[in-house]
């Protein structure tokens, strides 16, 4: 009997541009642009719903590359929030606290909404810091 | 969490900042295949949202669906959905057992009448009702009592959704799907073997936040996760349109992760969200591990007639077979009780016996 170690572990070659979405994308990334230069309208792509193949993903992250802003929110789990080397467009990626991706998205606009403090929030913060002065 | 509160409150209560529960919107959205646009829209439905009863009845099942669910390794999200809902009656999973489990799921169908979800995985047995019993109750009484009061009916599982693996030839119980048992209420359809957790969550999170069914297809399945063909999202499908297929596991065409519609990939005919939403936190699907599509959250999905067989190929040898035992002017009948014979033959001789021998040795 032949065991598992004898078993040639089959690799597969990892494929280039399978899906050809990658240059799709950042087309729909240049439109987006110069909608929020137009009229400041906001765009959200929401990568997990798009086919893409093995390392096509990474291929559009180099493309979009890294520029001025790196972020990290520790809100529900650590959020990364990276502008590209192209202002205005963001990419945003959340993950749980166990560290495993749950969303992935490219924003395009002004600043990621979840980098701004939130009302809620605020008013909670006010009331603490006046119960410790109080 | 109280029933009373909100879901808004309850994460608020946990310390959850509007930022966190912004996050767990988006990631919501993602989840139930909606645009990135509904976030606003889903953070004030779900800020507002109360907590519903669920009861969840298996039956004829492997516990598959409760694993891939239970198992999802997604605690923020998955888990806050779980939280919100009041799972009043699982047998898998709750501590109560025989008359006192009964008790909690009548007691759970009396204080929330017509409003709660039944959630239930596995087919029902008509062939005898002592096939599947829980507490000595037989699976059909069982369904047919807590639908009465339900809002919506969520079969989860190939099982649960078509019959599945239970229904297969010669389906030696009787089984039946949910909907061939139900009529008169909503029933969603969360078909794979199992369905892909967020799938799952994604439907209940639907139901939370809108307190509507998702838009179904005519299976009965929501559109928004089976809307789509594998075949059509998968990441192969440039080299089906070449031409360029894998005609063995191990051959270069496999190797350079060509096509498997040779190998017998169903994902031509089978419609779900694994090429996109991907499992194990989105690592990857059995395609793209190299395994053609079995075609699991389709019915009858298991008399297709063959894993490896390519859609194209008739289901059975022996339509082939017959016809040429016609066309050389031989009786059929003969033909297939060679055919029979000779199959027979082959199944004993691809059949080894292993002793104990034998895995001494290995």
């Amino acid at each position: 009997m032949s065991g598992i170690t004898d078993t040639e572990i089959l690799k597969v070659e990892p494929g280039e541009n399978l899906t050809y979405n990658v240059q799709p994308l950042l087309h729909e990334i240049r439109h987006a642009l110069a909608t929020l230069l137009d009229d400041g309208g906001n765009t959200v792509i929401d990568l997990q719903s798009l086919p893409l193949a093995p390392g096509e993903e990474q291929k559009l992250l180099d493309e979009l590359g890294h520029g001025e802003v790196y972020a990290r929110l520790h809100a529900l789990g650590p959020t990364e929030i990276i502008e590209t080397r192209y202002p205005g467009v963001w990419v945003v990626v959340h993950y749980n606290s166990s560290d495993e991706v749950i969303g992935k998205f490219i924003e395009v606009c002004d600043i990621p909404g979840l980098l701004r403090s939130q009302q809620e929030d605020v008013r909670q913060g006010l009331e603490q810091l006046q119960t410790q002065l109080a | 969490m109280s029933k009373d509160e909100t879901l808004g409150e309850a994460l608020r209560r946990q310390g959850i900042s509007r930022r966190g529960f912004l996050k767990f919107c988006a990631a919501t959205a993602s989840m139930m295949a909606l645009p990135p646009s509904m976030v606003p829209a889903i953070a004030a439905a779900l800020e507002k949202a109360r907590r519903p009863s669920v009861i969840w009845l298996s039956f004829q099942e492997c516990t598959g669906c409760t694993e891939s669910l239970t198992r999802s390794h997604s605690p923020t999200v998955e888990g806050l959905i779980f939280d919100t809902i009041s799972l009043d009656y699982h047998h898998t999973l709750q501590a109560a057992a025989g008359s006192a489990a009964e008790a909690a799921r009548e007691a759970a169908m009396e204080e929330n009448n017509g409003n709660y979800i039944l959630v239930v995985d596995g087919s029902i047995p008509l062939g005898n009702p002592g096939f599947s019993t829980i507490a000595g109750i037989s699976n059909q009484s069982m369904l047919m009592e807590t639908a009465k009061g339900a809002a919506a009916i969520i079969a989860v599982g190939t099982c649960a959704a078509y019959g599945g693996l239970p229904h297969a030839d010669p389906n030696p119980t009787g089984a039946v799907s949910v909907g061939d048992l139900i009529k008169d209420k909503p029933i969603i359809n969360v078909p794979g073997c199992p369905p892909i957790p967020v799938v799952i969550t994604g439907i209940l999170a639907h139901f939370l936040t809108f307190g509507t069914i998702p838009e179904l297809d005519e299976l009965g399945r929501p559109k928004a996760f089976y809307g789509k063909s594998i075949h059509d999202r998968c990441y192969r499908r440039p080299f089906y349109d070449k031409g360029l297929f894998a005609e063995t596991f191990d051959d270069e065409g496999a190797k350079k992760g060509w096509c498997l519609y040779k190998l017998g990939c169903k994902g031509p005919t089978t419609y779900n969200a694994c090429a996109t939403t991907k499992w194990n936190e989105g690592t990857s699907f059995p395609i793209e591990a190299g395994h053609p599509c079995l075609g699991c959250s389709e019915p009858d999905f298991w008399d297709g007639g063959g894993f490896y067989k390519a859609l194209s190929m008739p289901t059975e040898d022996i339509t082939r077979s017959a016809v040429y035992a016609i066309g050389a002017g031989a009786a059929a009948g003969v033909a297939l009780g060679a055919l029979n014979r000779a199959k027979k033959k082959r199944v004993e001789k691809a059949h080894e016996k292993v002793t104990i021998d034998d895995l001494d040795k290995g």
